[in-house]
């Protein structure tokens, strides 16, 4: 076919003609309506749905700090810490600015998505036909975490170098393949020059094309399947003449102007982060990060930055006897699969096998790789969300009035599994952490029997909506 | 539900619990000197005299000192050692090495040293004002000198001529269950300084202001340009909050 140009008038503006010469040749126009312009959106967000663009926000502030930071950063292990301390903190002009908002965007990063997915978990946002949606989420989420595990070795400060000596061990708890495994992750056998620069190179190329790509695919699926919202029902089963659902409007202009006035509340907290508390207590900026890297002097307490310490909590939690709590869960858990599910023999035999497997495996190996092993699994649980909540309603606003107790459990356990993990371990809190740690695998685990347990109030067909 | 609301009150009660009480010598208060263009200056001219012959301070620039209101000519006249130039980097002939030979530890640099030293027991500049006035004789170390903050540092007591010397004096109690503990009760001057106690801490303040200072030195204009970034973003908010209201009260 023939390659035909729409024809305007002579006397078009001339902004108009350089569009449709655009159009005719890239889809610009189409792409800007389909994913915001004519993108339709339930009309019923509340604060919760805030988020999505804020992560976007700050996804683009902290690439392009980033790249002004890496003009002057040298990922050398005897430039660094200089690099950042006297060239980007003191030499550069406006470099300290650059640097607080990487270091503070980082933690924001982290807050703006643990909201993100709180609101995910309350109006049920990953439910069918939404599940790609959540797994490429999930997907940003494991980026995120690399880049924040990557880009903290980079300052070359106490806690960033062993802080990653700590993590990069773990996996040499893995059997039999641990010892080499980390090594070759490091390319040495200590944190060294070799590892800084390959884990610049992560921070700064690898991850970063990773998360675009996934961040890309995670707003197709979200603009093909369209926006889920807090009453958890689907707004195109209700069409209105014009074949757009009724309770929805056009994003551009509403949630535009929404939105930016969303930016401009959080960029009055970021910036008052930034301007008077750039090291947040020493929960942004840890103090002994302004002591350069010393492989020979271990500092008495290491703890990673605040947004992983759940996990962490979770690993030192796991102790050889706790190992034997562990062994009961499963058997408990098989025991529950086998008696109280209809599912076909053939799974329950598997099931069964896995679970005699596991046993083994928590009986033959040592304590500490279950640990690295459970921290793993506590993050990538996150995955089978869709499949493991078997709620008839997708809201929070619709299901019993106990399943909103469940979660402040589950949510207070991970603030404490957090909170633990910033302090020294003793006694008292590693049991406190263990409660902890069964209480968060418990909420994902049994949520396919809780979860549909209860009575269920009357979902609405239409969504809740009080005009401004 | 009664059981669940109270296993939520005992899991908000559990870090309570779990906490310990972190023991070590109480931090004094450092009085807030960075903003006090002279006493930073002292507290340059004291680190520059006293602290820049085994410390260095590699991330800051001699030049730099002109932020605290130092002329270039100042400066190079009564700061810079005669081989170094105004736009180099504080450093110090000593290396590392030699450093750990001495003292058993390399001394620190010490660019950061304000922000380093912050911890749950008080600030950086909190611990630098209790170290540099905790020192005490102590015959078994090397040095002759040990400290309350931080215990047998390998650092003598640099100022004390200023100070004077004094004895840390320790009581004995006995506590409840009859265990006899050796307890810090005060220090002793045994023997007077140059300068009087009141003199010796304002010294001491305005070299931690200046040690706190030059740990950031755009702190200042990060405090004055962060009013004035929160003053238009307030009005931002205003305006944005408006806009959006505008739009919205179309949509019923």
């Amino acid at each position: 076919m023939a390659f035909v140009e729409k024809k305007l008038p002579a006397d078009a503006p001339i902004a108009a003609k350089a569009l449709n010469w655009v159009d005719s040749r890239f889809p610009l126009t189409k792409l800007w309506n389909d994913q915001w312009g004519q993108y339709y959106a339930p009309k019923n967000f509340n604060f919760w749905y805030i988020f999505g663009s804020l992560a976007m926000l700050v996804l683009v502030l902290q690439i392009v700090t980033g790249i002004f930071l890496v003009m002057h950063y040298k990922p050398d292990a005897t430039l660094a810490f200089a690099s950042v301390e006297t060239t980007i903190m003191r030499d550069v002009p406006w470099g300290w600015l650059v640097r607080y908002m990487h270091s503070t965007g980082a933690s924001a990063f982290f807050i703006i998505i643990y909201l993100h997915m709180t609101r995910g978990l309350m109006y049920g946002s990953y439910r069918k036909p939404r599940e790609l949606i959540w797994l490429f989420g999930v997907g940003i989420f494991l980026c995120l975490m690399g880049e924040a595990f990557f880009g903290y070795l980079l300052p070359w400060g106490q806690m960033s170098y062993w802080g990653a000596q700590v993590i990069v061990n773990l996996f040499g708890a893995i059997p039999f393949i641990g010892p080499d495994l980390s090594l070759w992750i490091r390319g040495d056998y200590v944190v060294s020059d070799a590892t800084l620069n390959r884990f610049f190179s992560f921070h700064v190329i690898a991850i970063p094309l990773v998360l675009l790509g996934l961040v890309a695919a995670h707003l197709i699926a979200l603009h093909e399947v369209g926006s889920s919202n807090p009453d958890g029902i689907e707004v195109k089963d209700h069409l209105g003449p014009d074949g757009h659902p009724l309770d929805s409007i056009p994003s551009h202009p509403y949630y535009s102007v929404h939105d930016i006035f969303g930016v401009t509340v959080f960029l009055l907290v970021f910036s008052a982060i930034i301007f008077f508390a750039p090291e947040m207590g020493g929960y942004f900026l840890e103090y002994n990060n302004f002591i350069p890297a010393d492989s020979l002097k271990t500092p008495p307490h290491i703890a990673p930055v605040w947004y992983f310490t759940p996990y962490y909590s979770i690993l030192r939690a796991t102790t050889s006897q706790f190992v034997y709590a562990l062994m009961a869960g499963v058997v408990a858990y098989v025991g529950l699969i086998v008696f109280k599910t209809k599912l076909s023999s053939l799974i329950k035999t598997a099931v069964m096998v896995g679970g005699a497997v596991a046993l083994v495996a928590l009986d033959v190996f040592e304590a500490k790789f279950f640990g690295v092993v459970l921290m793993g699994v506590s993050v990538m649980i996150l995955a089978a969300l869709p499949w493991l909540d078997q709620s008839p309603v997708k809201s929070i606003r619709y299901r019993p009035s106990w399943h909103k107790l469940v979660y402040i459990v589950f949510g207070i356990a991970f603030l404490i599994l957090g909170y633990l993990g910033i302090k020294p371990p003793t006694d008292a809190r590693t049991q406190v952490a263990q409660v902890c740690t069964f209480i968060y695998f418990g909420f994902f685990m049994l949520m396919p029997w809780w979860s549909a347990m209860g009575t269920f109030k009357p979902v609405p067909t239409r969504v809740t909506f009080h005009a401004h | 539900m009664n059981l669940l609301k109270k296993l939520i009150a005992l899991l908000t009660l559990l870090p309570a619990l779990a906490l310990a009480s972190e023991e070590g010598y109480p931090l004094d208060h450092a009085p807030e000197r960075t903003k006090d263009l002279a006493a930073v200056q002292h507290g340059a001219k004291l680190f520059v005299n006293y602290c820049l012959n085994c410390h260095s301070a590699s991330s800051m620039r001699y030049n730099r000192l002109r932020d605290i209101g130092l002329t270039e000519d100042q400066i190079k006249a009564n700061l810079l050692f005669t081989t170094d130039k105004v736009g180099g980097l504080m450093t110090v002939a000593m290396t590392p090495k030699d450093g750990k030979e001495w003292f058993g530890a390399a001394p620190p640099d010490l660019s950061v040293i304000a922000r380093a030293k912050s911890s749950e027991s008080g600030t950086g500049p909190d611990w630098l004002y209790t170290y540099m006035r905790t020192f005490y004789k102590d015959d078994s170390r090397p040095t002759g000198w040990n400290n309350m903050v931080f215990p047998n540092v390998g650092m003598p007591h640099v100022f004390w001529e200023l100070q004077g010397t004094q004895n840390a004096v320790y009581t004995d109690e006995k506590d409840a269950e009859g265990k006899v503990e050796h307890k810090f009760d005060h220090f002793e001057m045994i023997k007077a300084g140059k300068l009087s106690k009141l003199e010796y801490d304002t010294s001491v303040a305005d070299l931690v202001g200046y040690l706190e200072w030059m740990g950031e030195p755009t702190q200042g204009l990060r405090h004055q340009l962060g009013g004035w970034v929160l003053m238009f973003l307030g009005v931002l908010v205003f305006l944005t909050w408006r806009l959006n209201a505008s739009y919205w009260k179309e949509i019923k």
